[in-house]
């Protein structure tokens, strides 16, 4: 058990739960805004894929990074498109973007390297240092691990915590995911917030992908996402919608993930296939086990139209 | 006194005609009865139920359902033609590999039937869980575990073939029922959305479908890594059409479907299953149990797609593969709502996407388009069966503009956005 529990568990655990906990904003945002995304893990795989295409024709993965946010406002756009300006149904026009996201990346692959699956390997984002804190005793090495990306992505917890929760826009947002009716009452656009929040939606789902990508690995591989999207509904429900309960959820992902890569080095006799699951079991057990029924903002799932 | 006549279908069939009476569309019953109940229903707002009331508007008129079938394959046959371009090849060639190998002679049609098997009992079960109201993503995880316990029952009992092909569907189809269980209690009694548990299950059943077959798993087998053993021969599904892969599976698929035709449209349970997706408020207040339902459609659903897995582990390849499903349960999201949710229309459907699923090979091999470009067009079908009530508000009110009948905007949007 001491070689399971060891420092480096807790940073392999924050970097396997980082690409969960973006989505997990992102899922935030739309649904306090009263749209259900479902397609986080579709938007995931697009900006993966974008951020490792345009890495590999500029040679420049900061570029990527452009490159992948700018996806997730083109899918975010496309899902906000369909359920707050035509007003379809937001499940499944959420499942048509995780269908067309995982086909379109899975078929571009051959087109575009002429190899199938997976991509050959680009720049990564660097690690930056940060002198002060790495060299602080004992936790200085989970200080050192962490690049600027995962610094930023941890600030923007608390930027999404206090636009939410601490701005008028975060009011503004919340009361079209309430009762979109009220909030127009109040002079609210209901539809300009709701479907800026679904394109934010999209940009943290794809951030997601990006971190995946070229943070962590250095390529894009066919559905290389295996359900974070989803892992991350499951932790914002289990957050109750909240940013805090819900990011302690994605670490406690982050932290299920770690042990199932580290029990395969250590246990050999575990079956490793039965590892993999760990995180979604335990996202299954966590909204089993869940304490309370789960009921998000009233208005989630309704679309709205000025009578 | 009146509500119970009306929800459940009387005995004595001669107060109004039998038939009126089980085939009364549950939108209007619920419209009727959705006043009050839905102000009660608020605080628990039903997913899907406008898009299932869309389809039961549609289904009155079978004219309005192949126009919608037929517009909605060619806007995403039309969406996905960049991708023909981008992989260097021309329409005309793309198209004629795409439909000579699907149907251009009789073995090709045989193998597209074959390929159309797992996809119409698959779309079944998606529609079946969509007609309460339910979206049910794991038919993928169902679909492989009914698989994986149809294969190791056809490998390990020792039974007469024939009762032991029967034994292999029903464990089939009861492990895709315990896979879809799981998701129907925590929907029914904790509230947690099926969309996400569903998945969930997906992850956990490919991984003990993976792990029962990996080189230390309990069920591999010994000539054939990621595999189970043979099914004997005798008990697998016969195959129907002599020099070709068609199984007597295409048959069981057709009885699933008027099977599942007569219990949703001919029996009381179908009914209040209707009922409950068309509005659960209403069907709360006319005494359906919600939870009951819930369960009951996710069980059949999951059935459904554990007999998916079983007859074509039964009926193509003889034994379990870890990889047999190219993703069928996907696609059969697709395959449902392209066909309207509709048993016969789920027939026209899964056609469709068996031609695509049996031409995408020469397609790659002719004109290196990606066999993963069948994902892409289940995708953009969804997408626009999703924005159908869209196009429709439009349509109607392209019309009472021509009419001349122009109520002031804001009427018209009430109207149309109910």
């Amino acid at each position: 058990m001491s070689n399971l529990l060891t420092i480096s568990l807790v940073i392999s655990a924050l970097h396997l739960a980082l690409p969960i906990l973006m989505p997990m904003l992102g899922g935030l945002i739309s649904e306090r805004s009263g749209v259900m995304n479902i397609g986080l893990e579709g938007m995931m795989l697009i900006g993966a894929f974008s951020a490792v295409l345009v890495t590999y024709f500029t040679g420049n993965p900061w570029l990527g990074l452009v490159g992948a946010l700018a996806s997730g406002v083109l899918s975010g756009s496309t899902l906000a498109l369909m359920t707050v300006t035509l007003r379809g149904d937001q499940v499944v026009a959420s499942a048509a973007i995780n269908l067309i996201g995982a086909g379109l990346t899975a078929a571009l692959i051959p087109v575009i390297w002429d190899v199938d699956g997976l991509t050959p390997s680009v720049e990564k984002i660097p690690t930056i240092r940060v002198p002060m804190l790495a060299d602080l005793p004992y936790v200085g090495r989970i200080f050192s691990s962490l690049g600027m990306v995962d610094y930023a992505c941890l600030a923007l917890v608390v930027l999404v915590w206090w636009v939410l929760f601490r701005t008028d826009a975060g009011l503004r947002i919340r009361a079209c995911g309430e009762s979109a009716e009220s909030a127009d009452a109040a002079g609210i656009p209901v539809v300009r917030t709701r479907f800026l929040a679904v394109v934010a939606s999209g940009v943290f789902g794809a951030l997601g992908g990006a971190y995946l990508s070229i943070v962590t690995l250095d390529m894009f591989q066919a559905s290389m996402t295996q359900g974070r999207g989803f892992l991350a509904l499951a932790a914002m429900v289990f957050g109750k919608w909240r940013v805090w309960p819900g990011a302690l959820a994605c670490i406690a992902f982050g932290f299920a993930d770690a042990i199932a890569l580290r029990a395969q080095i250590l246990w050999r006799d575990i079956p490793h296939e039965l590892l993999i699951a760990l995180p979604y079991v335990l996202a299954l057990v966590a909204l089993a086990t869940f304490v309370g029924h789960a009921s998000g903002p009233a208005g989630v799932g309704k679309p709205f139209a000025r009578a | 006194m009146t509500m119970n006549s009306i929800v459940t279908p009387p005995q004595n069939r001669d107060v109004f005609t039998g038939r009126r009476q089980v085939r009364m569309d549950p939108a209007m019953l619920a419209e009727t009865l959705g006043r009050e109940a839905d102000v009660a229903a608020a605080e628990n707002p039903g997913f899907l139920p406008r898009l299932v009331g869309h389809f039961h508007a549609l289904s009155g008129n079978l004219g309005g359902q192949v126009l919608t079938f037929t517009l909605t394959i060619a806007a995403a046959l039309i969406a996905s033609m960049p991708l023909i371009w981008i992989g260097g090849s021309d329409l005309w060639r793309a198209a004629s590999a795409l439909f000579g190998g699907a149907l251009g002679s009789g073995p090709a049609i045989a193998e597209t039937l074959v390929q159309m098997v797992p996809l119409l009992i698959a779309g079944l079960a998606v529609a079946v869980a969509f007609h309460a109201s339910l979206f049910n993503i794991g038919v993928e995880g169902q679909l492989v575990f009914g698989g994986l316990v149809a294969g190791v029952a056809g490998a390990s009992l020792d039974l007469p073939p024939a009762l032991l092909m029967l034994v292999c569907i029903f464990a089939g189809m009861a492990g895709g029922a315990v896979f879809a269980l799981i998701p129907a209690l925590l929907k029914a009694y904790r509230g947690a959305h099926e969309v996400v548990t569903t998945i969930m299950m997906n992850f956990v059943a490919v991984a003990i479908s993976e792990y029962a077959v990996s080189p230390t798993g309990p069920f591999v087998a010994a000539d054939q890594p990621s595999a189970t053993e043979r099914v004997p021969d005798l008990a697998r599904l016969p195959v129907i059409w002599e020099g070709t892969r068609l199984h007597a599976g295409l048959l069981v698929a057709l009885a699933a479907v008027i099977v599942i035709m007569w219990v949703l449209y001919r029996t009381p349970a179908g009914f209040r299953l209707r009922l409950t997706g068309a509005n659960q408020g209403a069907a709360r207040a006319s005494g359906v149990s919600i939870a009951r339902v819930t369960i009951l459609a996710m069980l059949a659903s999951g059935a459904l797609a554990g007999l998916a897995g079983a007859v074509q582990v039964l009926g193509v390849y003889g034994r379990f593969y870890a990889a047999f499903s190219p993703g069928y349960g996907f696609d059969a999201i697709a395959v449902a709502l392209l066909g309207a949710l509709s048993p016969v229309g789920v027939i026209a459907s899964a056609f469709f996407f068996a031609v695509l699923h049996a031409g995408s090979v020469p397609l790659q091999a002719v004109a290196g388009i990606s066999r993963e470009m069948v994902g892409v067009v289940s995708g953009l079908v969804v997408a626009f069966v999703a924005a159908q009530p869209a196009a429709l508000r439009l349509l109607s009110a392209m019309r009472r503009r021509f009419a001349g009948a122009m109520p002031p905007d804001g009427l018209a949007e009430t109207e149309v956005s109910k």
